[in-house]
């Protein structure tokens, strides 16, 4: 039977062993069968970013993979992001910079600048914009995302 | 918004994967990076019976050095790896160049070589490139192997020289260094969308500046990337100065015959291909700028 | 009043459970036995349907039940307008369901209920509908010939005309010393929130809830009563988190009868999470105007008068904002200026394309953009610089409250309060329009650089009423319940900075509780930049009463006259004495309210809701500002500097007025640049997906300078306040096509239409 799969992965750290349908995408997996909802959909097919998380350390749309593809995967979602109360830099950033307002877009993008601030050090404001691209924010017009970004960019530097 | 029931394979190696293709011809798709694939699929405008998983083969992602100096790059290799590859910036610098206009990071942290040859898109960077650099495609079949020109893989709007049971295993770049010079341009609605015209060069000069050889893609400009004959020609022999480029961009943009969709007209992508290929000249030749005093 | 939060740029409070993903969103909502939705829609725009057959569907495993007109008939009633009615919109009405005819590309057949999304997408695969297709009308001005009727009981496609005037407009004209005639339009395009529309439905022991309602939750739910005949009081709509609203979400659609009619049918708890292709063709389009405009000027620039038509492409349907993105273009199309004379026919035309409604600062974007090219235009043949005939024609600070005459059918426009001069004069300071010169120059590269201005009015704050009620706990912790509801606008921090400066307690203590039907009994929601000047002044004014109460219970208990007493920080104290010890705590004067016969009659908790009322509107205004570059050879415009100047009378969290301004200056270039719904002349959607309607990313924004403004606060609320919503957006389409038709003016360019695409530039250019 090729239209159900036993999958094993891991998610925040946390391992998971579940039956998927083939056809079952990955974003929905996370938030239908582990009740990861911080992870959001917004367009399904890989424009707005809304569903970006790390597969393996690496960000990406995870409406446009299939969740048996996640077999043996490490991922981080959202809310693998704080330790325990202590919010992650990034999200302290963000609420000091006003950085979100209806919040939908708030988890890919954490996701996104937290590969980008891991491969780019002392960053420009032009690289964040072009590293923060490819998701979209219909609510703040993107500037205090970007000084958000930069802020935890200089605090670390 | 979610796929159509299909089966899933997800074989351990080529031999296998072929003969799933073997076996279900074109009822199946390849599943690579799936950043074309899987929207089409999650909109239900593909509905494959069959879908092959090929993320799980080994050995076909790998950058590699050959022994002419060229370059071999297995199909399955991410975008992402090509970008921040120095092999590749060594070898075929124009790849370099051109790698960072697809999409955003986080589509070529998944993206493939192969998928994006594959799939075709006229306007899309990879297949212009290929086209420019003179690669060769590996394609593999339980019935062998052959190897397919760039000029020859293209065919027409998504349509490329793949037969229903054939698989894309590698490329091969020719390097490109030395005396060559080279341009990347496009111009899109917003930064990271498909081109809605572009262009790419290559040129070869000679110590005096003269053109040896000069290679010039147009692509969103027709169904396929296009080499623009007529403009290399022109090119060959002269030293690509200002009136030898405005010529080119002329010539270029008389050849095309492209289509009209919501974002251009064919009118806006003829004008506009010329005006592309004119600034990638102008780019490779850049860094001699200063010395060319003439 | 001790003021320690109104005015300060507080971090909101609500962040931390967006920023965990702990965010309870509509699709969050999950429920033991839910089921769910999916839509047949009509791929036609036009075309009569002769069956439907749902054999095939049914039998697969997992399909539930689908519903099509026929079920229900029994029920079925159109779907009422909200804003803006006039009695001719009527017969244009949409149903839940198509019954015998489909009017545009996504008009919903039939639901289907299945155990999942993905069956229920199978189920939509299969299910057979007949129809025979009709002559599609796409255009203004083909519907307005009637030779294709789209609804054929009322018989004509002009769904509604009538005309507002004031002063004499011949006599204008009579006078003029110089007159132009322009054509312009406005751009299809629609708000996209990123999440899209969605519910959860339950019915359980006779009482229907509904998650995932927002904006207007008191009114929906009086529909949704009123087309289920069921009763409202057992009829309970939750709001949880919403992820952008921009006018589009939250009105009542098809959908919001369909999905709780089959929850109750089968008796389970369904969920409908729209996906975005749904979205694009389901949910409303807006802004599609077209508007024929004239002015009268003297010779020095004094404008006479201004006659106007304008026809709104209202889609296949009047939904639920009635006429109002035509009529709002009417409204202000005369904009902040003396405007002696004004006469405007408004008109409502039905095409086979979606229906319309609103996108955030619906029809002033419109007329904004109309005007202000025009007064370019003007400016540019009379040999007068624009910001001087903007000075020259602005009403003046002396003149307010100043009466526009009857711009809209209901009523008169007064602008409440304003120093007009004054925010063109900071937006030309900011973008250094002064030194700025020439305002047009040819750069190295080749691009030509033009600088763009545009001012604005735009109302806000509709009435008639809202509320708020407040609880006191006896641990002293202060409950705020709102009428209006949230969509990202940061309520829950803006309405305690409110509270606890209103009040005299701290911020910590206040509780912000919104979107509820259950938490008050009635509420006017949020919509048109209404939040802060109507719930906020609720706020303030149940606060008032509150406070009334607890310094009459305190000094009853005191034995002393309440005059005497302060409330500061959550505790009375003696006045004079506020450093020194407190008298009492608030959880204290709480339990004193719960003693029988205390102070008033009846009351057992400490508890209070008042309804703030408003029957005229207080007008924001300011000046937007761009120095754009255009490339000629691809017709890429590049934005350098961008300036939004808007006045708001006071600014609760500045902060946050910033975010408001800001994003929607950048929801504005979008519109002006990218986004467009575009229709073949079969009336297919070309823009139907996200890779094809281009929502602005961060390398489309440039950093935009926002400057808020507290000249004028309104006369018309204790606050002070005017909704700091759509200043960032009104006047973008305006501001870009000044700066891009000043830039190209060399070259013969002038924008008269939207969106500005490099196509449409190079298109320009070589005519």
């Amino acid at each position: 039977m090729t239209t159900e799969r036993k999958i094993r992965l891991t998610v925040n750290g946390k391992a998971y062993e579940s039956l998927v349908p083939v056809r079952m995408t990955l974003v929905d997996f996370l938030r239908g069968e582990l009740d990861l909802t911080g992870t959001h959909v917004g367009c399904e097919h890989g424009v707005c970013g809304a569903c970006t998380i790390l597969v393996d350390g690496s960000a990406m749309r995870s409406c446009l993979m299939l969740a048996v593809q996640a077999d043996g995967a490490n991922l981080m979602t959202v809310e693998g992001l704080a330790e325990g109360p202590e919010l992650h830099p990034l999200q302290r950033a963000f609420q000091r910079n006003h950085a979100l307002q209806c919040g939908f877009c708030t988890p890919g993008l954490l996701m996104t600048a937290y590969e980008f601030l891991r491969d780019t050090s002392s960053p420009t404001e032009e690289q964040v914009r072009e590293g923060i691209s490819g998701n979209i924010c219909r609510c703040t017009g993107y500037a205090p995302i970007v000084q958000a970004i930069l802020d935890v960019s200089q605090e670390a530097g | 918004m979610k796929p159509a029931r299909f089966d899933y394979y997800s074989p351990d190696s080529p031999n296998e994967a072929l003969e799933l293709l073997g076996q279900y011809g074109d009822d199946a798709k390849i599943l690579a990076g799936g950043q074309s694939l899987m929207p089409m699929m999650n909109m239900r405008l593909v509905r494959p019976k069959v879908v092959i998983d090929i993320n799980r083969i080994a050995g076909l992602s790998h950058i590699s050095p050959r022994p002419d100096g060229g370059l071999a790059v297995g199909a399955m290799t991410r975008q992402r790896e090509l970008e921040r590859s120095a092999l590749v910036l060594e070898t075929a610098p124009l790849l370099s160049l051109a790698i960072p206009y697809i999409g955003h990071f986080q589509i070529r942290n998944r993206g493939t070589v192969g998928g994006s040859l594959a799939h075709s898109d006229p306007a899309a960077e990879i297949p212009a490139v290929c086209l420019t650099l003179d690669t060769e495609f590996e394609l593999a079949s339980s019935a062998g192997e052959r190897t397919v020109k760039a000029e020859d893989f293209f065919l027409n709007h998504l349509t490329t020289a793949l037969e229903p049971a054939e698989l894309l295993t590698q490329i091969r770049i020719p390097q490109t260094v030395g005396n060559w010079r080279w341009g990347f341009q496009e111009v899109c609605r917003r930064d990271g969308d498909f081109a809605l015209v572009g262009a790419a060069t290559m040129l070869r000069l000679d110590d005096r500046g003269i053109c040896l050889e000069s290679r010039i893609t147009a692509f969103g400009a027709g169904g396929t990337p296009m080499r623009m004959n007529a403009a290399e020609n022109h090119l060959s022999g002269s030293s690509v100065n200002a009136d030898d480029r405005s010529e080119a961009a002329r010539l270029v943009s008389d050849a095309l015959d492209p289509i009209s969709d919501i974002h251009a007209s064919a009118k806006y992508r003829q004008d506009v291909a010329g005006v592309m290929v004119r600034r990638a000249l102008e780019q490779a030749l850049l860094p001699m700028e200063g010395e060319d005093a003439a | 009043m001790v003021q320690q939060y109104i005015g300060a740029s507080i971090t909101r409070k609500e962040d931390e459970r967006f920023l965990t993903g702990r965010a309870t969103f509509a699709d969050d909502v999950k429920l033991p036995g839910m089921l769910h939705a999916a839509f047949v829609r009509s791929p036609h725009a036009h075309a009569r349907i002769v069956a439907i057959d749902t054999t095939a569907a049914l039998a697969i495993p997992g399909v539930v039940a689908i519903f099509t007109y026929e079920d229900i008939a029994d029920l079925a009633k159109p779907i009422p307008v909200r804003l803006y009615p006039l009695p001719s919109l009527e017969p244009f009405l949409q149903y839940p369901l198509a019954q015998d005819k489909v009017r545009y590309v996504g008009d919903p057949v039939a639901i289907v209920i299945a155990d999942s999304r993905y069956v229920g997408e199978d189920a939509l695969d299969v299910i057979d509908v007949t129809y025979e297709p009709l002559p599609a009308v796409v255009d203004i001005e083909d519907s307005l010939r009637d030779e294709t009727i789209i609804h054929e009981a009322p018989g004509t496609n002009l769904a509604a005309h009538y005309v507002v005037s004031t002063g004499d407009i011949d006599q204008a004209f009579r006078d003029a010393e110089y007159t132009r005639k322009e054509r312009f339009k406005t751009n299809r395009h629609t708000g996209n929130p990123l999440e899209t529309r969605g519910m959860v439905v339950a019915y359980d022991s006779g009482e229907l809830t509904v998650w995932g309602a927002t904006k207007v939750p008191h009114f929906n739910r009086e529909v949704l009563s009123s087309l289920l005949d069921f009763p409202e009081e057992k009829m309970h709509f939750v709001e949880g988190d919403v992820g952008g609203g921009f006018g589009i979400r939250g009105e009542f659609y098809p959908e919001d009868f369909l999905v709780p009619f089959a929850a109750m049918r089968l008796g389970r708890p369904v969920k409908w999470m729209e996906d975005r292709l749904e979205h694009l063709i389901a949910a409303n389009h807006s802004r599609d105007v077209l508007c024929d405009i004239e002015i009268a000027m003297k010779k020095d620039g004094a404008i006479l008068g201004i006659r106007a038509q304008v026809y709104g492409d209202m889609g296949g349907y009047i939904r639920t904002h009635g006429s109002l993105v035509p009529a709002s273009t009417a409204g202000l199309l005369m904009g902040p200026y003396n405007v002696p004379a004004y006469e405007c026919g408004v008109h409502c035309v039905i095409t086979n394309k979606t229906g319309v409604g609103t996108f955030r600062a619906p029809g002033r974007y419109e007329s904004c953009f109309i005007r202000e090219r025009l007064l370019d235009m003007a400016a540019a043949d009379l040999g007068i610089d624009p910001a001087e005939l903007r000075f020259k024609n602005l009403i003046q600070p002396s003149q307010m409250p100043y009466n526009a005459g009857r711009t809209r059918a209901d009523g008169d426009t007064i602008f409440d309060s304003g120093n007009y001069p004054q925010g063109l004069t900071r937006a030309l300071d900011q973008i250094g329009y002064a030194e700025t010169n020439p305002k047009r120059w040819v750069d190295e590269a080749g691009r030509y650089h033009g600088i763009g201005i545009a001012t604005y009015v735009k109302n806000t704050g509709r009435g008639p009423y809202e509320g708020a009620r407040i609880v006191i706990s006896g641990t002293g912790d202060v409950a705020v319940y709102l009428g209006i509801t949230t969509m990202g606008q940061g309520h829950e921090t803006t309405m305690a900075q409110i509270c606890a400066d209103s009040l005299g307690v701290s911020m910590d203590a206040v509780t912000i509780y919104h979107g509820n039907t259950d938490y008050i009994p009635f509420g006017g929601g949020t919509y048109g930049s209404r939040g802060t000047v109507m719930g906020g002044n609720a706020v303030h004014l149940a606060c008032q009463n509150m406070k009334e109460r607890i310094l009459s219970l305190a000094s009853t208990y005191l034995d002393t006259e309440p005059a005497n007493l302060v409330l500061q920080t959550g505790e009375i104290f003696r006045k004079g004495t506020e450093q020194g010890p407190a008298l009492l705590s608030l959880g204290e004067i709480a339990c004193l309210a719960e003693v029988p016969g205390s102070n008033e009659e009846g009351s057992g908790t400490l508890e209070t809701t008042a309804y703030f009322e408003a029957d005229q509107l207080t007008f924001s205004y300011g000046s937007h500002a761009a120095h754009v570059a255009v490339d000629p050879e691809t017709g890429k415009i590049e934005i350098i500097h961008y300036v939004v100047v808007e006045d708001i009378g006071r600014a609760i969290n500045p902060l946050m007025v910033h975010g408001q301004a800001v994003g929607g200056a950048a929801q504005g270039i979008g519109a002006t640049l990218l986004e467009e719904l575009v229709y073949d002349d079969s009336g297919q959607l070309l823009a139907g997906s996200f890779m094809d309607y281009l929502l602005p990313t961060s390398t489309d924004v440039p950093p935009i300078e926002s400057i808020v403004l507290e000249e004028a606060p309104s006369p018309l609320n204790p606050l002070g306040v005017k909704g700091a919503g759509e200043g960032g957006i009104v006047a973008t389409g305006a501001t870009l096509a000044n700066a891009v038709s000043n830039a190209l003016a060399p070259l013969g360019v002038q924008i008269t239409q939207l969106p500005i695409s490099p196509n449409f530039i190079a298109k320009l250019l070589s005519s």
